[in-house]
C-alpha cells in the first residue's frame, strides 16, 4: 500500500500554461555561457583556454575532487572568454563562453551505439560519470556518486512527481519519450542490482502515467500514480509515499535502502550509456504569466535566459520576478544573462500580481503552517526564534535542521511571514557557529 | 522582447495563497453577524448601541495606541472589531454603554496592544475586558433584562438568566419559568430568552460556527469537544445523582455556544497543534461545568477559556508533532 505523508499543500499549479506544449528543440544560440560549477561539490577547473576550438560533448572542465561532475561543451565553436559571470545559484561564478561556429559538430566518435545489456556495472558507471550527469530536478547531486551507494539498497525510485507549480518539463518528457526513462531505469536497476523499481508520478498527470505504463510493460518497473500534493516530489516525501520508509534526520535515501533519481536525469543516463552522450542539453519549462509563449524547450546548457525568453516571444507583461526553477523552491534572478544549467528545471517570469504578498506581520498562531509542514515541524516557532536570534533553541527544541525548505509553511501563512528565509538565516548562523567552534578546537589542539 | 527590466530578488517561495489576516478576521465577524442581528431584534436598541460602542471603542483604542507608539496601523484588520463585538455580545444588554467602552479599551490596551499586539496576546482580549468589568461593576454586569416586551407569551423569566435561576432556585423552578421542558428547549434553541446579548440564539451561533468550520477557519474538534464535554459532565453529574442532569439545557444555556464557537477557537490564544486543541477544548468544557455546578458563579465559560489560555504555552510545548524521520514512536 502506498502512503500519504502528513501535511502538504495544494497551490494553484499553473501547469495549464505549458502542459500541452510539445517539447520543442531551441536552435543553439550564438553564444553559450557554461558555468564551471553546475553541481553539488567542487567547482571544475577549465581544461581549455581562450582561443581553443571545441566540439559538442568535449570535456571543458573537470576537477581532482571526488565530488564533482565534468563539464562539457554544448555546442561546437571557439572559446572566447573564461571569466566570472552571472550564475543562477550564486551571484557570479567562473564560466566558459563559447562562440557558436554553426557546425554543431559532435566530438569525435559521438554518438556511439551500444547495447547496455552487454555492458558490465563498471562500464555503465563510467559512462554515467564521464557524461557529467547530475540530479536534473534541481538538486544537482552527481549521478555517478549517488549510483555507487555506500550502503545496501533494494529500491530504485524515479521521481516523476514534478510537484512544483508551472513546471511541465518532466511531464512532457514522460509523455513523449517514456522509453528513455524506462531504459534509464533498467540500466540503473542492473547497476544497483535492485529488483524493485518505481516511477512515482502525481495523479494530476494521468497521460504520463499511461505512457510510462505502456513503455514499462515488459520491464520490472512499477509506475505509481501518487496523490497530487506539494511537496510530493521532495525526496523524503516520495520515498515515504512509495515505501513507507522514513529517511532519518540528517540521513540520506540510501540509509533506508533507496536511490532516487529525477525523470530527466534517468533519461540522460540512458543517452549516456547507450550513445555515450554527455549532458549538453536538457528539457526546461519556460512559463509564467509574464511570458508571451510558454514552452517546453530542449535547450543547450549555457543558453542565456535572455535568449530563451526571446525565443518564447519575450514578455507579455512586465515581470516582477525571474525564477530559476519552480515558484516554491526556485531562485529569484537579478540578471537575464544567467545561463541554463544542468539543474535548470524551469525558467519562470511572474508578474507582480503573483509575487507581491503584502506586508509581513506578527504570527497570529493560526497553525496553518503546522498543518502544512510535511516534516512535522512548527514553522511559526522556527521563524519566531530565528527572528529573535535564538538559533540554538530553533535547532535543539524545534528541529530546525530537519526543514527541507519546501516553502509550504510560507505559502499558507496569512501573516505573510517569510518563514523559509528565517530558516535559512538560522541554518546559516548555526553552520557558521559550528565552523567557528571547529576552528577554535583545531587551534587549541595545535597549541597543545 | 525582454529588454532591461529590474527584477525583485527574495527568498522562495515566490508565490503565496491569497489568505490574509484581514480576510480571516472579517470572516469571523461575518459569522457573528446572524447572532448579532438577532440580538438587536430580541433586545432592541440597547443591544445595537452596546455593540456599536464596543466596536468603535476597540478600533479607536487600537488605532490611537498604534499611532502613539509609532507602530504600523492594523486597527482596521477586523480583529479589534471582533474584540469589541464579542465583548458586547458577551455582556448584558442593559450594561451602560460607557462601561462597554471601558471594557473595550481595557481589552485592547491591556490584553492586546501592551502585550505586543495581535499574535502576542496570551488571553482572549474580549474575555479580559469582560473579566475586568465583572470585578469593577459586579452588579451592573449581572443585571439582566426582562423579555416581556418582545416575547409576548413568555413573561415569567424576568431579571435573571436561565443559568442564574438554576443556580438559585433549582431545576424544577427553571422548567416552570418556561412553562415546560419543551418550551424551555425551544426558547433556548431560538434565543428567545434572557442572557448576554449575543449568546442567546443557539441556532444562529451554530450557523455562524458551521460557516467557519466549512471555510476552514475553525477546527471542528474544538467547539465539538468543548460542547460534548459539557454535555457529558452535566448529564453524569446531575442534581439528583449520577446520570440525572439535563445536558441539552446546559449546552444551549449561558455563553457556551458563543464561547465554544467564537472564543475557544480564537487562534491566537489556543494551542496550534490539533492534539493541543483537543486538550484545550476538553479542558475548557470541564472547567465550565466545574464552575457552573460547583463554583460560585452561574456561568463559567469565560473563566474556563481564560484558564485554558494560560495553559496554552504549556500545552503547545507538550504536544509538539513528531518530526518526520526522528525515529520516535511512529
Ligand atoms: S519549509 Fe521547512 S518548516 Fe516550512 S513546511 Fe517546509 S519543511 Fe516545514
Ligand atoms: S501560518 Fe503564519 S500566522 Fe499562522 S501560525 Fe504559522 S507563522 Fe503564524
Amino acid at each position: 500500500m502506498f502512503k500519504s505523508f502528513l501535511g502538504g499543500i495544494h497551490p494553484h499549479d499553473g501547469k495549464d500554461l505549458a502542459k500541452d506544449k510539445a517539447i520543442e528543440a531551441m536552435p543553439p544560440p550564438e553564444e553559450v555561457v557554461i558555468p564551471l560549477s553546475q553541481h553539488i561539490g567542487a567547482p571544475c577547473s577549465p581544461t581549455v583556454k581562450v582561443g581553443d576550438t571545441v566540439k559538442r560533448g568535449q570535456v571543458i572542465g573537470t576537477s581532482e575532487a571526488f565530488m564533482h561532475a565534468d563539464i562539457h561543451a554544448s555546442i561546437s565553436g571557439k572559446v572566447v572568454k573564461i571569466d566570472s559571470l552571472p550564475h543562477s545559484g550564486r551571484i557570479t561564478a567562473p564560466a566558459i563562453v563559447i562562440k557558436n561556429d554553426g557546425e554543431d559538430a559532435w566530438a569525435d566518435g559521438l554518438p556511439l551505439s551500444r547495447n547496455w545489456e552487454s555492458m558490465d556495472s563498471e562500464e555503465i558507471l563510467e559512462a554515467i560519470r564521464s557524461a557529467g550527469i547530475v540530479g536534473m530536478g534541481g538538486a544537482t547531486f552527481p549521478a555517478h556518486i549517488k549510483l555507487k551507494p555506500q550502503k545496501q539498497v533494494d529500491i530504485l525510485i524515479v521521481n516523476g512527481a514534478e510537484c512544483e507549480p508551472y513546471l511541465t518539463a518532466d511531464y512532457r518528457l514522460m509523455l513523449e519519450e517514456p522509453e528513455r526513462i524506462v531504459t534509464g531505469a533498467q540500466i540503473m536497476q542492473k547497476l544497483l542490482g535492485v529488483k524493485t523499481a518505481y516511477i512515482g508520478v502525481e495523479d494530476n498527470k494521468p497521460e504520463a502515467v499511461t505512457a510510462l505504463q505502456r513503455a514499462a510493460s515488459d520491464s520490472h518497473i512499477e509506475v505509481v500514480a501518487l496523490p497530487t500534493k506539494y511537496p510530493q516530489g521532495a525526496e523524503k516525501m516520495l520515498i515515504y509515499a512509495l515505501t513507507g520508509r522514513e529517511v532519518p534526520t540528517g540521513g540520506l535515501p540510501m540509509d533506508v535502502g533507496c536511490v532516487v533519481q529525477n525523470a530527466g536525469t534517468v533519461a540522460a543516463i540512458a543517452d549516456a550509456v547507450e550513445q555515450g552522450l554527455p549532458l549538453t542539453e536538457r528539457i526546461t519549462t519556460v512559463s509564467g504569466d509574464a511570458v508571451q509563449n510558454p514552452k517546453n524547450l530542449r535547450v543547450r546548457i549555457g543558453t542565456r535566459y535572455r535568449d530563451v525568453l526571446d525565443y518564447c516571444g519575450g514578455f507579455a507583461e512586465t515581470p516582477a520576478k525571474i525564477l530559476a526553477g519552480g515558484p516554491m523552491m526556485g531562485f529569484a534572478q537579478y540578471d537575464l544573462d544567467v545561463p541554463v544549467m544542468k539543474g535548470s528545471s524551469g525558467i519562470l517570469a511572474l508578474t507582480k500580481k503573483l509575487t507581491e504578498h503584502g506586508r509581513e506581520r506578527a504570527c497570529i498562531r493560526c497553525g496553518r503552517c503546522v498543518q502544512g509542514c510535511p516534516m512535522g515541524l512548527i514553522p511559526s516557532m522556527l521563524s519566531i526564534l530565528s527572528e529573535r536570534g535564538d538559533y540554538t533553541a530553533a535547532r535543539d527544541d524545534y528541529g530546525l535542521m530537519n526543514c527541507i525548505e519546501c516553502g509550504s509553511c510560507t505559502f499558507v501563512c496569512p501573516a505573510k511571514r517569510n518563514i523559509v528565509q528565517y530558516v535559512r538565516l538560522a541554518k546559516g548562523e548555526i553552520r557558521a557557529q559550528m565552523a567557528r567552534d571547529k576552528a577554535k578546537a583545531a587551534s587549541k589542539e595545535a597549541k597543545k | 522582447m525582454t529588454g532591461d527590466t529590474k527584477f525583485t530578488i527574495s527568498s522562495s517561495p515566490h508565490i503565496r495563497d491569497g489568505e490574509t489576516i484581514d480576510h480571516i478576521m472579517w470572516q469571523v465577524n461575518l459569522a457573528l453577524a446572524p447572532a448579532a442581528i438577532f440580538a438587536v431584534c430580541w433586545f432592541g436598541l440597547p443591544a445595537l448601541i452596546n455593540m456599536i460602542t464596543g466596536i468603535v471603542a476597540a478600533v479607536a483604542a487600537e488605532y490611537l495606541w498604534q499611532k502613539a507608539m509609532g507602530k504600523p496601523i492594523t486597527a482596521f484588520d477586523g480583529s479589534a472589531f471582533i474584540t469589541g463585538l464579542l465583548l458586547a455580545m458577551s455582556m448584558s444588554p442593559l450594561l451602560p454603554p460607557y462601561m462597554v467602552a471601558i471594557g473595550s479599551v481595557i481589552a485592547i490596551v491591556v490584553a492586546k496592544e501592551s502585550m505586543g499586539g495581535l499574535g502576542f496576546n496570551v488571553f482572549n482580549p474580549a474575555h479580559i475586558g469582560r473579566a475586568a468589568l465583572m470585578v469593577s461593576w459586579p452588579i451592573a454586569m449581572t443585571t439582566w433584562s426582562s423579555m416581556q416586551d418582545f416575547s409576548g407569551g413568555v413573561d415569567a423569566v424576568t431579571g435573571a438568566t436561565p443559568l442564574g435561576i438554576l443556580k438559585l432556585e433549582g431545576y424544577e423552578a427553571l422548567v416552570n419559568t418556561f412553562g415546560g421542558q419543551s418550551a424551555m428547549y425551544e426558547s433556548l434553541f431560538l434565543g428567545t430568552r434572557n442572557g448576554s446579548l449575543g449568546e442567546t440564539s443557539t441556532v444562529l451561533l451554530l450557523l455562524g460556527g458551521i460557516y467557519l468550520i466549512w471555510r476552514g477557519y475553525v477546527n471542528y474538534l474544538v467547539p465539538t469537544l468543548m460542547i460534548v464535554t459539557v454535555a457529558i459532565l452535566t448529564w453524569v453529574c446531575g442534581p439528583s445523582g449520577l446520570f440525572t442532569g439535563d445536558p441539552l439545557f446546559h449546552v444551549m444555556a449561558g455563553g457556551l455556544m458563543l464561547g465554544a464557537f467564537f472564543m475557544a477557537t480564537d487562534m491566537v490564544t489556543i494551542p496550534m497543534t490539533v492534539k493541543g486543541q483537543v486538550i484545550f477544548a476538553v479542558g475548557a468544557g470541564a472547567i465550565t461545568v466545574l464552575i457552573r455546578l460547583v463554583g460560585g458563579y452561574p456561568e463559567g465559560v469565560c473563566y474556563s477559556i481564560l484558564l485554558m489560555n494560560a495553559l496554552t504555552p504549556l500545552i503547545d510545548r507538550v504536544t509538539k508533532p513528531r518530526i518526520f524521520g526522528s525515529g520516535e514512536g511512529k
